[in-house]
């Protein structure tokens, strides 16, 4: 109950802020229009990266704007109020997670409406797993956040680890060298990062005409990351502090 | 035999102190805050917490609402250690700095803390409770220091504690809305609530029933503010708190 209230309260504040809810929207979508008509000579090129963008966007979005609500929380002092109520921690992130959650369906569903009906995004598999992905691409993304917020006493730092968490990830997720073709050390950090998962996972999307063995077993590699991420989060939630 | 255990209990909960400090010590960053504070806080009464800036208030009331890590020392509340999962329902806490919601309404923020509680007040008795019944619907955000700070208090009285901390909630509102805050607390403590308020400005001493007097981390003194002014000779509190404040500077050398 408490969760969905604290869900219920995010998004609230989230209506507040007319102007983030048009970014979350919004700026994924001219995105993807900039990389269609970047790839304007080969569409086949379009279909392979902007599928893949349609589940990295929501990653690093909704990493970066759950990174800074969550230090907002611990910086203005309310975090620490809600300590001293009878609400849990995880009845905390479960709330955000539900929220941003929510927003990032939103979010994933219209990218996903234009990339495939306004600039003519072409997949073998149907549009509707796409969306699965990019949902859980972005609750992904929302418990990273949630987690690495812990480690950043103000917004510079919080804002800075999204290229040192995000970018790494998205350079080795296969998307700028197949993964196959890394040198053995960087084919193994890759393998634990969880965006290699993701990339995969749409690229089984974008090739296969059925949902693949392959496909489902990334999706709940990104799932389980994404609990274990909260559950971390929630550990790093201090009651009592110095 | 164990029948007896029940009503014996229950006549201890009413002698018990709200808040019982033993030998508290805190230290914050290689530093000692609070130097071994022994006091025991009565229930039913407003408690004011009294001491200029940085002689460990906020540390003191953070250990009683169980946010603070102590270094040695224990901090019992209502009869249970401070900041144990039973409290939380049951005590009230006004940080200093306001911290609510700003990009919420006033009735938004005091709703969602209302929410966290089983029996919470009414919502919007309490907003009027604090003087913003006209501002009910704006973001807090949009409100000035002191509306802002009235916000903060209604979130933490939303709960009905049992035991309401409060640091220094009057800071920076006008004196007529002090002087009704001011009643409102001593009508809280007449309906048994306990109230520890801390406060720096001493003409808001002599409004409470029992001080506890601090300085540089340690008590002064902890008694009524009648039984100060007489320790200190003195009728005026400020006074008082310097002479005790040189007194103990002279035990010293």
């Amino acid at each position: 109950m408490r969760t969905l209230r604290t869900a219920a309260r995010v998004l609230r504040q989230l209506t507040h802020d007319r102007r983030t809810i048009a970014m979350i929207v919004l700026v994924p979508c001219v995105l993807l229009v900039l990389l269609r008509y970047l790839f304007d000579s080969s569409p086949a090129t379009f279909d392979r990266v902007g599928l893949v963008m349609l589940g990295v966007f929501p990653l690093i979005i909704m990493f970066l704007i759950t990174s800074v609500a969550m230090l907002r929380e611990r910086t203005s002092g309310t975090l620490e109020r809600l300590l001293t109520t009878p609400i849990g921690k995880l009845d905390i992130l479960l709330g955000y997670g539900l929220a941003f959650a929510l927003a990032a369906a939103v979010q994933a569903a219209l990218v996903s409406l234009v990339a495939y009906l306004a600039l003519g995004l072409d997949t073998a598999g149907s549009a509707a797993l796409v969306v699965l992905l990019a949902i859980g691409n972005a609750v992904l993304g929302m418990a990273l956040g949630l987690f690495f917020s812990a480690f950043a006493r103000n917004e510079f730092q919080a804002v800075q680890f999204m290229p040192a968490v995000i970018l790494p990830q998205a350079l080795l997720c296969g998307l700028f060298v197949p993964r196959a073709a890394m040198v053995g050390w960087l084919h193994a950090i890759s393998d634990v990062l969880p965006m290699s998962y993701s990339v995969e996972a749409l690229t089984e999307v974008g090739t296969h005409t059925r949902a693949t063995t392959l496909m489902w077993q990334d999706a709940g590699i990104i799932l389980a990351v994404a609990v274990v991420a909260l559950l971390a989060g929630a550990a790093t939630l201090r009651r009592r502090t110095g | 035999m164990n029948v007896p255990t029940e009503p014996r209990a229950a006549t201890a909960a009413i002698d018990e102190p709200a808040i019982e400090l033993s030998d508290l010590v805190v230290e914050r960053g290689g530093r000692r805050i609070l130097h071994g504070l022994t006091a025991r806080i009565p229930r039913g009464a407003v408690t004011g917490l009294l001491g200029p800036s940085g002689s460990g208030k906020t540390t003191l009331m953070r250990c009683v609402v169980g946010v603070q890590r102590i270094r040695s020392g224990s901090v019992r509340v209502l009869g249970a250690p401070a900041g144990s999962r039973a409290l939380r329902s049951r005590v009230g806490y006004l940080t200093q700095a306001p911290s609510v919601y700003p990009d919420l309404t006033v009735r938004e923020n005091v709703r969602y803390f209302a929410s966290l509680y089983r029996r919470p007040a009414d919502p919007d008795e309490v907003i009027a409770t604090v003087g913003l019944d006209g501002n009910a619907g704006q973001l807090v955000r949009t409100l000035s220091g002191g509306q802002w700070a009235r916000a903060s208090l209604a979130c933490a009285l939303i709960g009905r504690p049992e035991l309401l901390v409060l640091d220094e909630p009057t800071v920076g509102q006008d004196p007529v809305l002090r002087d009704e805050l001011w009643q409102r607390f001593h009508a809280l403590a007449r309906a048994g609530t306990t109230l520890l308020v801390s406060s720096h400005v001493m003409d808001e001493a002599g409004r409470c029933d029992h001080l506890l007097l601090v300085r540089e981390g340690r008590i002064l003194a902890h008694d009524t503010p009648a039984a100060v002014r007489a320790a200190a000779g003195t009728d005026d509190l400020d006074e008082a708190f310097l002479r005790l404040i040189r007194r103990g500077e002279e035990v010293a050398s």
